[in-house]
């Protein structure tokens, strides 16, 4: 009696033992073949890319530090010029940042509203959710040197080309990130503020706003840091700023390389700055909403 | 309560209240203020003065319709018709669109009985309803005409250039040639470029009807004279966006490559050595603020313009930007799980595999897809700029000024690429680590 039960134990967990071995080799095999593919797609894809690069990675290789090195030696000689190249490009920092900001600005009001409208609950027309959801996507999706170029061409160069390219990829960027907050938000304040009669904006402003603002906040700042690169990025295809800036200096070559050298210093800068600046302030937004 | 107290209390409500007015009125004060700032900043009344409208409404009825050149050269007097002046659009010899007739005088109908005609000795009549009879002669590098000395905006005139512009079409006539421009809606040629004999054959045809080239199957031919298209060069488009997803790819799994270990080197809990972590840190400060511009502009002086330089742009600043990210999941590893693993007699190695890699795979994993796909809007941006992939064809296209129909599609394609990457990383985020609701 006791032989039998000890004998059907010990089969049931050699059974489950093989059937576990053979389930292990078969997560093994998968992810071994995840892997193989992923390797074959890496090393083909770098091969394509080299192949079709103008200079080789393995010739380049060496030469990355040639240019920074060229232009800090540079610098360094005429290092007494560097404050007064700054000043110099400074009001080209400023519109960079200026073009950033509003931006932003612009951007996070019309993403403010794509959120409203796209949020089942929250929307003034339930029936138009789907449309304004694919409208923040295309907006989205839309690289912003597209419309900055298509723009370039109508407006002339300039900042409002740049700026009203990153608006509209802010604008549906953030519509996206608003609304995903937005679904999370309480709906007892509206209801009770339709109860006594509030119009949408009304119910909007003051039943919805005050819950999601600390997080559009954050994203808004997470943003503004993202389009200080964008408009630098921009300036470079002609929408004004620093890159453009950038560019020109660029294109003196040598001779000129401190006032590259400049502003780089100027974007690095800026750039390191705003994210310091930015990630404090989201830190305190977010942890001020967990107490 | 004493009388004392409320007052305090109410006197701390009205202090609050005023605080919050002020608030409430000083945002949207300053918001406005600054608008305001930045309306002359970027002089946008003098915006009206700067913009080229005729630029905007060539690109606006350039972007779905073409046209085609009727082009008299007036000193060997040969005519040639080609698709959007161009010469991989050119008629082959001995065809022309059916809306030109004659042999001795030539006769163009662009439609609503405006009428041109080539006569011989370099002389053209306009037929115009509405307006009399025009004839312009040319000789050497001057122009006579019947033109009244007052004339309607639609044409402009001088001895050595005419123009005109109806809805239908448009004339131009300088000493050295005569030019009409007939509009059509479409983009012409998308398919088959003229010299091909599958040009003008519909679907069905080619499909199921008689074989047209001898020498090729219908199907295989059309295929090729398709994807061979010299005006709109499907195959080039078809690299240049796979170009600009390979830079996003290699970009993006490269940075992730090479954070991951980084990361541990900078997360508190793996990394005993305070120095090593702060230096690491540094690090990814550094390469993530440079920006991939910078980083753009100094590797495209060693390895030279191509997809390749754009990659490895990418793979640094988001070397950074992982190793950040990495480092910060790294950090709130739940402990008791590899106490778990550890108390198996597990070596560290093991350790991290069982005990710290599953915990955080799913949010690396789901960061990397996001990265994936907003760098392929990066790519095309960074393409543009090193020269490489869509976003250079797009910059060549809007540079030359005349192809707007290749932009509009070349716009439609980009964004049907970064709409279908962002599918697919959600389809591939759901596969891998599970939809979140």
């Amino acid at each position: 009696m006791a032989d039998i039960s000890l004998g059907g134990a010990a089969q049931s967990v050699g059974s489950i033992q093989s059937s576990y071995m053979a389930q292990v080799h078969r997560r093994r095999l998968y992810g071994g073949l995840t892997l193989l593919i992923f390797v074959v797609l890496m090393v083909s894809g770098f091969n394509v890319a080299d192949d079709r690069n103008a200079g080789g990675f393995w010739e380049g290789l060496h030469q990355i530090s040639d240019y920074p090195a060229d232009v800090l030696s540079e610098a360094w000689e005429k290092r007494a010029d560097l404050p007064g190249l700054v000043a110099k490009y400074f009001p080209a920092l400023v519109e960079t940042i200026n073009i950033a900001a509003v931006s932003t600005l612009i951007g996070a009001i019309g993403g403010l509203f794509l959120s409203l409208l796209g949020t089942r609950g929250l929307a003034k027309w339930p029936r138009l959710i789907p449309l304004f959801r694919r409208i923040s996507d295309i907006m989205r999706a839309v690289p912003e040197i597209v419309i900055a170029l298509v723009l370039i061409f109508v407006l002339g160069g300039g900042p409002v080309p740049a700026m009203i390219a990153i608006a509209i990829h802010t604008a549906g960027a953030l519509g996206k990130m608003f609304s995903e907050v937005a679904e999370n938000a309480d709906l007892k304040p509206v209801e009770g503020l339709a109860s006594t009669g509030a119009t949408w904006s009304q119910r909007m402003l003051l039943g919805v706003l005050p819950q999601v603002a600390p997080n559009y906040l954050s994203y808004s700042l997470l943003r503004f840091e993202i389009n200080i690169r964008a408009s630098a990025i921009l300036g470079f295809v002609g929408a004004g700023g620093l890159g453009y800036e950038l560019r020109n200096a660029m294109a003196w070559g040598p001779g000129r390389f401190d006032e590259a050298a400049a502003i780089f210093i100027l974007l690095f800068g800026t750039i390191v700055f705003f994210d310091q600046v930015s990630s404090r302030y989201r830190n305190r937004l977010t942890e001020g909403q967990g107490q | 309560m004493t009388a004392t107290d409320l007052s305090l209390t109410k006197h701390n409500a009205d202090k609050l209240f005023q605080r919050k007015r002020l608030i409430g009125f000083g945002i949207p004060a300053f918001i406005f203020a600054y608008l305001v700032y930045i309306f002359f900043a970027f002089d946008i009344s003098g915006l009206a003065g700067r913009a080229n409208l005729d630029n905007a409404v060539t690109l606006a009825s350039d972007s779905w319709s073409h046209k085609v050149h009727v082009t008299r050269d007036n000193r060997s007097g040969e005519i040639t018709y080609a698709v959007e002046g161009e010469r991989k659009g050119t008629y082959p010899e001995g065809q022309r669109p059916d809306w030109v007739s004659g042999d001795e005088v030539i006769t163009i109908d662009l439609g609503g009985d405006h009428i041109v005609r080539y006569l011989p000795d370099n002389r053209t009549e306009i037929e115009i309803p509405g307006f009399p009879l025009i004839e312009v002669q040319a000789e050497g590098r001057s122009l006579t005409s019947n033109l009244p000395a007052d004339l309607p905006d639609w044409i402009s005139a001088s001895n050595r250039r005419i123009g005109i512009t109806t809805p239908e079409g448009r004339i131009t006539l300088t000493g050295a040639r005569t030019e009409v421009f007939n509009y059509f809606p479409g983009w012409e040629l998308f398919w088959f470029t003229l010299d091909s004999p599958y040009h003008g054959q519909g679907l069905g045809a080619i499909l199921f009807g008689e074989q047209i080239d001898p020498t090729r199957s219908n199907i295989t031919g059309a295929i090729s004279d398709w994807w061979n298209n010299a005006m709109w060069r499907h195959k080039d488009v078809a690299w240049a966006i796979g170009e600009t997803i390979l830079m996003a790819f290699l970009g993006t799994m490269g940075a992730a490559i090479i954070a991951l270990p980084l990361a541990f080197m900078a997360a508190k809990r793996f990394s005993p050595v305070m120095m090593l972590r702060a230096a690491t840190r540094r690090v990814f400060d550094f390469v993530r603020g440079v920006d991939a511009l910078i980083w753009t502009v100094v590797l495209a002086r060693a390895f030279g313009p191509g997809p390749l330089t754009g990659a490895l742009a990418i793979l640094i600043t988001d070397t950074g930007t992982f190793g950040k990210i990495f480092s910060e999941a790294l950090e709130n590893v739940d402990q008791k799980q590899i106490e778990g693993v550890e108390s198996t007699g597990a070596k560290p190695l093991q350790r991290y595999r069982f005990g710290v890699i599953p915990q955080v795979v799913p949010v690396l994993l789901a960061q990397i897809l996001y990265f994936l796909e907003s760098n392929t809007r990066s790519a095309t941006i960074i393409g543009a700029i090193t020269g490489g992939g869509i976003g250079l064809m797009l910059t060549q296209a809007i540079q030359t000024q005349k192809d707007w129909e290749e932009v509009a599609y070349y716009i439609v394609l980009i964004v049907v690429m970064v709409m279908f990457m962002d599918w697919f990383s959600g389809w591939l985020r759901g596969k891998l680590i599970g939809r979140k609701d």
